[in-house]
């Protein structure tokens, strides 16, 4: 049996954790909810070794048990199976399988021959038909998760986490790591089970764990429960969002994708993208929903001319063909585009708030006007109420939503017609996400044609106008606002 | 700004302690001759320093400044003494001091943007392009002299690495007139913001609609002029330009960025941390020689102080 006990973690500005306690049985799949940003990874981390400095402790079969690093969890019987995949595309899957724990023959030379072996079974267990030989690589989405599971039955763990292993996969895909799933049971092996899916939970869960905003909400068996009654714990506050006016549809299209379509970059056969097309009009807020891999974030970056050398079709604005080379094009033509991962694509964590919003407005070959920057920056401090010291804190000392912040504060001082924002409310708290969605609702007031991608989908159905799906690179459904739920989302995103 | 602050001001500190040491053992030391002398030494490692300090910003390295230093001292000091003979067109070109030292820092600026060009157009690590480019000016050096120096290149010439102006060595003044255009572009033009925050985040720089190749261009050109500074002082200190100038100057300009604080992963350090740092290197290897330590025992030391700065800076990243 694992266990946590009042277990806390905190980061600047966010209490990810707030004493948690959880208990997960053996021969059990045991579910844990809770929308994103509800402290699930963060605990994951802990369990997994991740994470060293927390409060609260972990009790592993009647033992408490403090992991100094991921090695001492892996070796406590603790494995993972990340949503987002942890191999190395450039090895094989064996490589890959014994990476940290190859085997070696008599001569301490590497048993390739027994370790392809081995790999093979595993495969075979699980239903997966390539050579042991193939590069992760040329893998797809799918593939690649079943080698991660693979990986964990290789370690032979007690205890499984799966973080919405089942994301990227097919249906076929799905029913076979139940099945697999199934088989750990038997074996007495602790399962915990970490989706967004409730058909699906409701299926193999046997109990169910709600965390919301750092807490542990409710437990117990999941017959005893019903799909309204999880969700319901799990948001907690059923008028979270206030529901956007759908806007006219005689509006001006603004922005208009015809065709556009990206080769990937190994593969020649294979794209990311195919054959997108779609309008933007003015003052609409367009929805997009996928699964990891399905093609939203690359289909923002290529509008916004990150990948010129590998995509086809056309990108027209106000009904005018227009040529975006770099992004530098994208911003000359009133684009904007949030990213996604505010740390690696956003911010320069480096430097400081007003250097940080400045940097799309810079007047080019210039000297610095600090007086203006400093102008610009208390603007945006005040209009999007960014909580930080002063202009001059360096943004990695800023938490979560307030580095969103200052990421559409620097878009927004280009004054963009056209506003793209791929996940603009991930990883960051409640308060923060519902003072961005205002924010988003009174630019679309304003006038700007907003593209909101989204793997939330209470967000998308209080803001969007219209909802479009993508999956696998293509635009699978397109839903009016008033006519789209969860469960038509999911089921064309799949 | 405070990290910045601290930073410096630790740097300072130890610039202190050293010379505080180096003068309590030997009596020689503070002595105007003997400081002026220093300032006179590591002008050179200043100007050079400089414009590395602007290439490791980018999260870049420029390991050919040294061999580029001597090739731009080379084809100035050739074409002070000998100029352009186009014998096939019965026709010579003499040059005047001043045009000696344009076509030098021309040079400069043509091989550094020739490295930027390569490292941005083909996506190479500047390590590789520039440890190339080394050798490549190098060997240019070598077939422009024969080997040989080039010596005797005129009293103006001469003037620039060993005269004095206003009680002050003009190389010292040359040094203090890049060092402020150097923190100018870095702190007070859109240019060095961009350095910066290519340095901090490349892809974030990028996607906020910076022209990375271009300024990475600018950058390696301006370090390529820098080298061809530091040529010139050293060639007309000499009244000579010799093929093995500047050999492991690299080493010590990247050893003045680090000490001064400048991270070799970009983005965060400055031009002042630098000046700082080259003095530091300039009053260790005056106080070695001072105190008689043998030219080996010097190499040693100034390792471990290099070491021991690096390892600090990382101690104080981590907090």
């Amino acid at each position: 049996m694992l266990k946590t006990i009042n277990i806390s973690k905190s980061f600047p500005g966010v209490k990810a954790l707030n004493e948690v306690n959880l208990t997960f049985y053996p021969s059990k799949v045991n579910a844990i909810l809770g929308e994103n940003g509800a402290g699930k990874s963060t605990l994951l981390k802990i369990l997994t070794g991740v994470y060293t400095d927390y409060e609260g402790e972990i009790v592993l079969n009647e033992k408490t048990v403090r992991f100094k690093n991921i090695k001492d969890a892996q070796k406590a019987g603790i494995a993972i199976i990340h949503q987002e995949l942890n191999l190395i595309p450039a090895l094989n899957i064996v490589e890959n399988l014994f990476l940290g724990k190859e085997i070696h023959n008599s001569w301490g030379l590497l048993d390739t021959f027994k370790m392809t072996q081995i790999t093979k079974d595993l495969l075979h267990k699980l239903e997966l038909n390539i050579s042991p030989t193939t590069l992760v690589e040329n893998l797809k989405v799918g593939e690649q998760q079943l080698v991660e599971i693979a990986k964990a039955l290789l370690a032979d763990a007690q205890v499984i986490l799966m973080d919405e292993p089942t994301s990227a996969l097919s249906d076929k895909e799905i029913e076979n790591l139940h099945r697999i799933i199934a088989d750990l049971k038997k074996e007495g092996k602790t399962i915990v089970y970490i989706s967004h899916k409730m058909d699906e939970l409701f299926r193999i869960a046997d109990t169910y764990m709600v965390m919301r905003d750092g807490n542990s909400i409710d437990a117990g068996e999941i017959s005893q429960t019903t799909e309204q009654d999880l969700i319901r714990k799990m948001v907690g506050r059923e008028v979270l969002i206030q529901k956007k006016q759908v806007s006219n549809n005689d509006k001006n299209t603004i922005l208009s994708i015809n065709n556009l379509t990206l080769s990937h970059h190994i593969l020649k056969n294979q794209n990311l993208l195919d054959n997108i097309s779609f309008d933007l009009k003015e003052g609409e807020i367009l929805g997009i929903f996928g699964l990891m891999g399905a093609g939203r974030t690359e289909l923002l970056q290529t509008i916004f001319g990150v990948n010129p050398a590998k995509s086809k079709g056309t990108v027209s604005i106000n009904n005018q063909v227009v040529s975006i080379k770099a992004p530098k094009d994208a911003i000359k033509h009133g684009m904007a585009f949030v990213t996604e991962d505010r740390k690696t694509e956003g911010l320069v964590l480096g430097m400081n708030v007003a250097s940080n919003i400045s940097l799309t407005s810079l007047p080019e070959n210039s000297l610095l006007n600090e007086k203006s920057e400093q102008r610009l920056a208390k603007e945006y401090i005040s209009a999007l109420a960014i909580k930080t010291p002063s202009a001059q804190q360096l943004c990695v000392n800023l938490s979560g939503g307030n580095q969103q912040k200052v990421v559409l504060a620097k878009w927004l001082a280009t004054s963009p017609g056209i506003l793209m924002l791929d996940e603009p409310t991930r990883g960051i708290d409640i308060n923060a996400k519902n003072e961005i969605y205002e924010i988003i609702k009174k630019l679309a007031g304003e006038g700007k044609s907003i593209i909101l991608v989204s793997s939330e989908i209470p967000e998308l159905l209080a803001l969007a106008d219209r909802i479009l799906v993508m999956a696998e690179g293509k635009i699978k459904a397109e839903f009016p606002a008033d006519e789209a739920n969860e469960d038509k989302l999911l089921k064309a995103a799949i | 700004m405070n990290k910045e602050l601290l930073k410096k001001s630790q740097s300072l500190i130890a610039l202190f302690v050293l010379c505080l040491a180096i003068s309590l053992l030997s009596d020689k030391f503070l002595t105007a001759n003997n400081l002026w002398n220093v300032l006179r030494q590591i002008s050179v490692n200043v100007c050079i320093s400089v414009g590395m300090t602007l290439v490791v910003l980018t999260a870049g390295i420029d390991l050919s400044v040294g061999s580029v230093l001597a090739f731009t001292s080379a084809v100035c000091a050739g074409l002070l003494k000998n100029g352009i003979a186009l014998e096939s067109f019965d026709l010579f070109i003499g040059f005047t001091t001043l045009g000696g030292i344009l076509a030098a820092l021309l040079i400069g600026l043509l091989i550094g943007i020739f490295n930027g060009w390569v490292i941005t157009r083909f996506s190479l690590p500047p390590f590789v392009v520039t440890l190339a480019m080394l050798t490549i000016a190098r060997g240019a050096t070598m077939l422009f002299t024969q080997g040989m120096p080039i010596s005797n290149l005129g009293e103006n010439f001469e003037f620039i690495g060993s005269g004095w102006f206003i009680g002050i060595p003009v190389p010292v003044w040359i040094s203090l007139i890049v060092v402020l255009v150097g923190v100018f572009i870095s702190k007070r033009t859109t240019f060095g913001r961009y350095i910066y925050a290519i340095g901090g985040n490349e892809k974030a720089a990028f996607l906020s609609g910076i022209n990375i190749n271009s300024i990475k261009l600018a950058v390696y050109g301006i370090a390529g002029i820098m080298a061809a500074i530091g040529g010139i002082l050293v060639s007309s200190r000499l009244n000579s330009a010799q093929p093995n100038a500047g050999t492991s100057y690299e080493l010590d300009s990247i050893a003045a960025v680090v000490i001064g604080g400048t991270s070799l992963s970009g983005g965060i350090g400055s031009i002042t941390g630098t000046v700082i740092g080259a003095i530091v290197i300039g009053v260790l290897n005056n106080g070695l020689v001072l105190l008689n330590v043998s030219p080996f025992w010097q190499q040693v030391v100034k390792g471990l102080v290099i070491l021991l700065a690096v390892i600090i800076d990382q101690k104080s990243k981590k907090k």
